[in-house]
C-alpha cells in the first residue's frame, strides 16, 4: 500500500474519529436536562441491588422501603412498627401463630391488588435456597424456616406460612418472638411483584415500569448517577406522600456530599459516612447538623483459639486498660457514647448489665496473674483491621499506645483490604480484630445472637452452651422482664465475665438538612427515615 | 496490509489479557461474598457460588466466559445484582469517553502552544515561567487541583456547579482537573520537540532559503516536533477515555473509571475483567491510529 494511499485513509479515519467524538460530545452535552426534582437526597453508596431479598446495605434498603412495603411499615419519627400491607393482626395466646389481615385497597402500582399469595411469594423466595437470600435468617423465626432454607426440608407447604384467603396470612413462629412486627417491617421482607419476577427474571428491577408495593414507583436507575422515584398514585396511604419526585444521589466522598448541600443541590444528607471528619468539630455546632445515637456497635474481638487470649483474665486485662473515653473524645469526636456492653441502649425492655470498666491497676494485676507480669514474656500479637471506613487505624493506633503505656505489651497493626479482612476474620486468622455490628431490629436479641455458638458471625472461636442456653430459653419466654434477664444474664457473660469481645463505643453520626426547608425528617436510632412523609416547606 | 496485520495480532493478545486479568483476579484472596455479614448457612453460600458457576474449575469458567464474550456478552456483576457488565460500560462508557475527550482537547489545546512558546523564547523569562507552570501541572495531583478548583470556582466565585454530571457548565472544572496533568506533560514534550528540530539541518536550510519564521516554525518545523507527542498521545488518549477514579470520585460523575478501582475491591471478577479488556482494546486501537498518523506526519515513517 502505498503512503499516499495510506495517508488518505488515515486522513479520512481521523475525520471520522474527529466526528464521532464531536457527536458524543455533542450528545452528552445535550442531554436533554431532567425537570428537577422536588427534594433531592445523597443517600450514600450506590445501592448493590433494590431486590429485598438480595441486599443487605442499609442506602439500599431506605430506597427499597420507598417502593415496596413489608405487611408492617416503620413510623416516619420513632421508626417502630406500625400497620403497612396488613391493616391489622391477631396474635394467639403463646404468641407463636399471627394472622396477618391484608389491607382491601392494597394495590400494585399498576393496578393488580396485593394478595396473601404475594406475601407467601415473597417470604418463600427469601428462604429459597436458590436465591441464596443473605437475609434469609431474619425468617428462621417461622415454622421450619431455616430448615426449608438449608435444604433440609423442600416441601415448602411445611413452613409455618400459608393463605388462608385472598386477604389472609398466617405465619406460626417457632417461639413467641416479641420483635416479629418489627422484622415484618424490614427491607428483605417487603413484599415483591411475583408477575414481574416471574416474566423477567433477575432483570425484573431494569424492567420498566417497575410495580411497587410503596408509596413510589421506580423511574430513574442510573448507576452512580442517580435514582429518580415517583409518587405511587395507587399507594394505599398516598394521600400521605407528600412529595412527588424524589432524587436519591450516591456518592462515597464526604466533602463532594457537603459541597452539594452547601451549594443546594441536595437538601438532605443522611448517611452517617458522608459528614466529613476533619470538619465536625466546627459542623456540630450547626443548627442542620443533626446528631443522632445509632443502633450500632463499634468494637473488637479476640481470637480465643490462640494464645495467650484463650485466657479470660489476659482477654480482661486487655478490656480493661482502654481509655474509652479518649478514643470517643479525640478521634471519633461525632457525639459517641463509650460502651461497656454491646448492646446500645434505648431499645424497649432492655437495659444492658454493666461491663468491664477502665480500671488499669486492675488490669496490670490480672495480666500479672495470668503470668505476665508487667506485660514480661507476653508474646507479640497483630491487632487486625480494614483499610475502608473512618477511625480504624487511628484507633488500632490508640489502642497500641494505651496498652504498651498501661500493661507494657507490645502489638503490631495489621491492616487488609476490606475482602481480605473478612476472609481473615471468618477463618479466625487473627488474634485482636476491629468489628462492628449495627442491629436490624429493635431487640437485644439483634445483637446478642451473634455470639452464638453456631452462629456464622461469631467468630471469635469462643462457644459458650451456658450463652446459648441463656438465648434459647430468652426466646422461648413470653414475658418481657423475665425475658429480659434471661438476656441480660446472657449479655453478662459475653462483656463481663467471658470477654471474648470488647464493646468500645456505640455509633452516632450526623445527618444534614435544614429544618427551615425540610419537614417529615425525624432523627432515630435506626437512621430510618420512610420518603413518604419527608417534602420540601 | 499493515493495517491488517495489526489487527490481526490484537485478537491473540486481547485474549492474552483476558487471560490473564481472569486468573490475576483470582489470585487475591477474598471472594464477591466475603462481608461484614456471613450468610445464614453454609448452603446460601454454596447457592451463590453456583449462580455465578464459581463453583466451577477456573479453565472451565474461563472458557464460558470466552463463549459468552464472542456473543458480546460480558456477564454479570457480583456487585451489582440487578445489571450486568454490559449495563455497567453501557452506562458509564459515554459519559468517560466524554469526559476523556475532553480533558485531551484541553491538555492539547494548553500543552502544545504552551510547548512552542516557551521553546520559542528559550531562556527568557517566558520559558522559566512556562516551565514552572508545566511543572506545577504535572507535580500536583488531581486529588489536590479537584478540590482547589471546587473551592475557588465553585463555591466562592460561583461560576460553576461543585459536582455532578449534568450540563455543559458541569463538565469545565472535571475537564481541567483531569487534563493539567497531561496539559503539563505535552508542554513539556512539545518544547523538548521544538528545540531539537529547530536546530536541524533541514530548518537551517529553510531559513537559508529566506523563509519567514512563522512559515519555518509552523510549516516544517512543526510537523516533526509534534511527533513525541502524538506517540504520547495514544496511550494518553486510552488513559483518559476509559475514565479517572479521582475525578470521577470528586465530581460524583458516573463514569466507568470508579468501577475500575472498585471492581477489584468487590471482587467484582467478571467486571473487572470486562473493563480491563475494554481498556486493552482502546489502548491497542490508539496506538494503531497513532502508528497510523506518524506515517502521515513524517514522510521518513513508511509501512508497507
Amino acid at each position: 500500500m502505498s503512503v499516499f494511499k495510506l495517508r488518505r485513509q488515515a486522513g479520512r479515519l481521523s475525520y471520522k474519529v474527529a466526528f464521532v467524538a464531536i457527536l458524543v460530545l455533542t450528545f452528552t452535552a445535550c442531554v436533554q436536562k431532567e425537570p428537577p426534582a422536588d427534594l433531592v437526597i445523597i443517600n450514600g453508596p450506590e445501592p448493590e441491588s433494590l431486590d429485598p431479598a438480595l441486599t443487605t446495605g442499609q442506602a439500599d434498603g431506605r430506597i427499597i422501603l420507598s417502593l415496596f412495603e413489608g405487611l408492617t411499615r416503620y413510623k416516619a419519627d420513632t421508626a417502630l412498627p406500625e400497620p403497612g400491607l396488613a391493616e391489622r393482626w391477631d396474635i394467639s395466646e403463646d404468641g407463636r401463630t399471627y394472622i396477618f389481615y391484608l389491607r382491601t385497597n392494597a394495590v400494585w402500582s399498576a393496578g393488580e391488588p396485593i394478595a396473601a399469595e404475594d406475601v407467601v411469594y415473597s417470604w418463600r423466595r427469601i428462604l429459597d435456597p436458590a436465591i441464596a437470600c443473605e437475609y434469609s435468617s431474619l425468617l428462621f423465626y417461622i415454622k421450619n424456616g431455616e430448615e426449608f432454607a438449608i435444604g433440609k426440608i423442600k416441601d415448602p407447604s411445611l413452613l409455618g406460612l400459608r393463605a388462608l384467603d385472598a386477604q389472609t396470612v398466617q405465619v406460626n413462629l417457632n417461639n413467641p418472638t416479641p420483635f416479629f412486627l418489627d422484622i415484618c417491617a424490614y427491607p428483605t421482607l417487603c413484599i415483591v411483584p411475583r408477575h414481574a419476577i416471574n416474566k423477567s427474571g433477575d432483570r425484573w428491577l431494569t424492567a420498566y415500569p417497575v410495580p411497587s408495593s410503596g408509596a413510589y414507583e421506580l423511574e430513574t436507575w442510573r448507576l452512580n448517577d442517580k435514582i429518580r422515584v415517583r409518587k405511587n398514585p395507587r399507594y394505599w396511604d398516598a394521600a400521605n406522600t407528600r412529595s412527588s419526585v424524589v432524587d436519591l444521589l450516591p456518592c462515597l466522598s464526604a466533602s463532594t456530599a457537603l459541597n452539594l448541600y452547601e451549594t443546594g443541590q441536595a437538601d438532605i444528607v443522611w448517611d452517617k459516612e458522608l459528614a466529613p471528619t476533619e470538619l465536625i468539630d466546627i459542623l456540630k455546632k450547626r443548627p442542620d447538623f443533626h446528631g443522632f445515637d445509632y443502633l450500632g456497635t463499634y468494637f473488637f474481638r479476640f481470637n480465643v483459639t490462640r494464645k495467650p487470649f484463650d485466657d479470660v483474665r489476659v482477654r480482661k486485662a486487655l478490656a480493661m486498660a482502654i481509655d474509652k473515653e479518649r478514643i470517643v473524645g479525640k478521634i471519633t469526636r461525632a457525639g459517641e457514647k463509650v460502651a461497656h456492653s454491646l448492646v446500645p441502649p434505648g431499645l424497649p425492655d432492655y437495659a444492658s448489665p454493666p461491663g468491664l470498666e477502665y480500671d488499669p491497676a486492675e488490669a496490670r494485676r490480672l495480666l500479672a496473674e495470668a503470668g505476665f507480669p508487667g506485660g514480661n514474656n507476653f508474646p507479640l500479637f497483630h491487632y487486625l483491621y480494614n483499610n475502608t471506613g473512618r477511625n480504624h487505624e487511628q484507633i488500632a493506633v490508640e489502642l497500641q499506645e494505651m496498652w504498651r503505656r498501661e500493661l507494657g505489651i507490645h502489638m503490631e497493626l495489621r491492616k487488609l483490604e476490606w475482602k481480605v479482612y473478612f476472609r481473615a476474620q471468618n477463618m479466625l486468622d487473627y488474634d485482636l480484630c476491629r468489628s462492628s455490628w449495627i442491629g436490624d431490629y429493635n431487640d437485644a436479641s439483634t445483637f446478642l445472637d451473634v455470639f452464638l455458638s453456631n452462629n456464622g458471625n461469631n467468630r471469635t472461636g469462643w462457644k459458650n452452651t451456658q450463652y446459648d442456653s441463656l438465648l434459647r430459653r430468652a426466646n422461648a419466654q413470653r414475658d418481657v422482664a423475665e425475658r429480659a434477664k434471661l438476656l441480660q444474664a446472657a449479655e453478662k457473660l459475653l462483656v463481663r465475665d467471658e470477654a471474648p469481645i470488647v464493646p468500645v463505643y456505640i455509633y452516632a453520626g450526623f445527618e444534614y438538612y435544614d429544618t427551615n426547608k425540610i419537614e417529615g425528617v425525624f432523627s432515630n436510632m435506626r437512621s430510618e427515615h420512610p420518603l413518604r412523609t419527608i417534602r420540601k416547606k | 496490509m499493515f493495517i491488517l496485520k495489526r489487527l490481526a495480532y490484537m485478537l491473540p493478545m486481547l485474549a492474552l489479557i483476558s487471560f490473564l486479568a481472569f486468573m490475576l483476579v483470582r489470585l487475591a484472596p477474598g471472594g464477591p461474598f466475603d462481608r461484614e455479614r456471613t450468610p445464614a448457612s453454609p448452603e446460601i453460600e454454596r447457592a451463590l457460588n453456583a449462580k455465578y458457576h464459581l463453583d466451577e474449575p477456573l479453565w472451565q469458567q474461563y472458557v464460558r466466559y470466552l463463549g459468552d464474550l464472542v456473543r458480546g456478552d460480558f456477564g454479570p456483576s457480583t456487585k451489582y445484582r440487578n445489571h450486568t457488565v454490559n449495563d455497567i460500560i453501557a452506562q458509564g462508557l459515554p459519559i468517560s469517553l466524554s469526559l476523556g475527550a475532553l480533558a485531551f482537547c484541553f491538555a492539547m489545546g494548553v500543552g502544545i502552544p504552551l510547548g512552542v512558546w516557551t521553546a520559542l523564547r528559550r531562556g527568557r523569562w517566558q520559558d522559566y515561567l512556562g516551565g514552572l507552570a508545566a511543572l506545577m501541572a504535572i507535580c500536583v495531583p488531581g486529588l489536590v487541583i479537584g478540590p482547589l478548583l471546587t473551592m475557588l470556582f465553585a463555591i466562592e466565585l460561583k461560576w460553576f456547579p461543585v459536582a455532578l454530571w449534568e450540563s455543559s457548565w458541569h463538565f469545565v472544572l472535571p475537564t481541567i482537573t483531569l487534563g493539567l496533568y497531561f496539559a503539563g506533560r505535552i508542554a513539556r514534550l512539545m518544547r523538548e520537540g521544538m528545540l531539537n528540530t529547530l536546530h536541524a539541518e533541514f530548518i537551517t536550510t529553510a531559513r537559508a532559503k529566506g523563509l519567514g519564521e512563522g512559515a519555518v516554525v509552523w510549516k516544517h518545523a512543526f510537523r516533526l516536533a509534534v511527533l513525541p507527542v502524538v506517540s504520547y498521545s495514544g496511550p494518553l488518549l486510552a488513559d483518559l477515555l476509559t475514565g479517572s477514579f479521582v475525578v470521577e470520585s470528586i465530581f460524583q460523575i458516573p463514569g466507568i473509571g470508579v468501577f475500575l478501582v472498585n471492581s477489584f475491591q468487590n471482587r467484582d471478577y467478571l467486571m473487572l475483567v470486562g473493563l480491563v479488556l475494554l481498556y486493552a482494546v482502546l489502548l491497542l486501537g490508539l496506538n494503531l491510529i497513532v502508528d497510523i498518523a506518524y506515517s502521515v506526519l513524517d514522510p521518513r515513517v513508511r509501512y508497507e
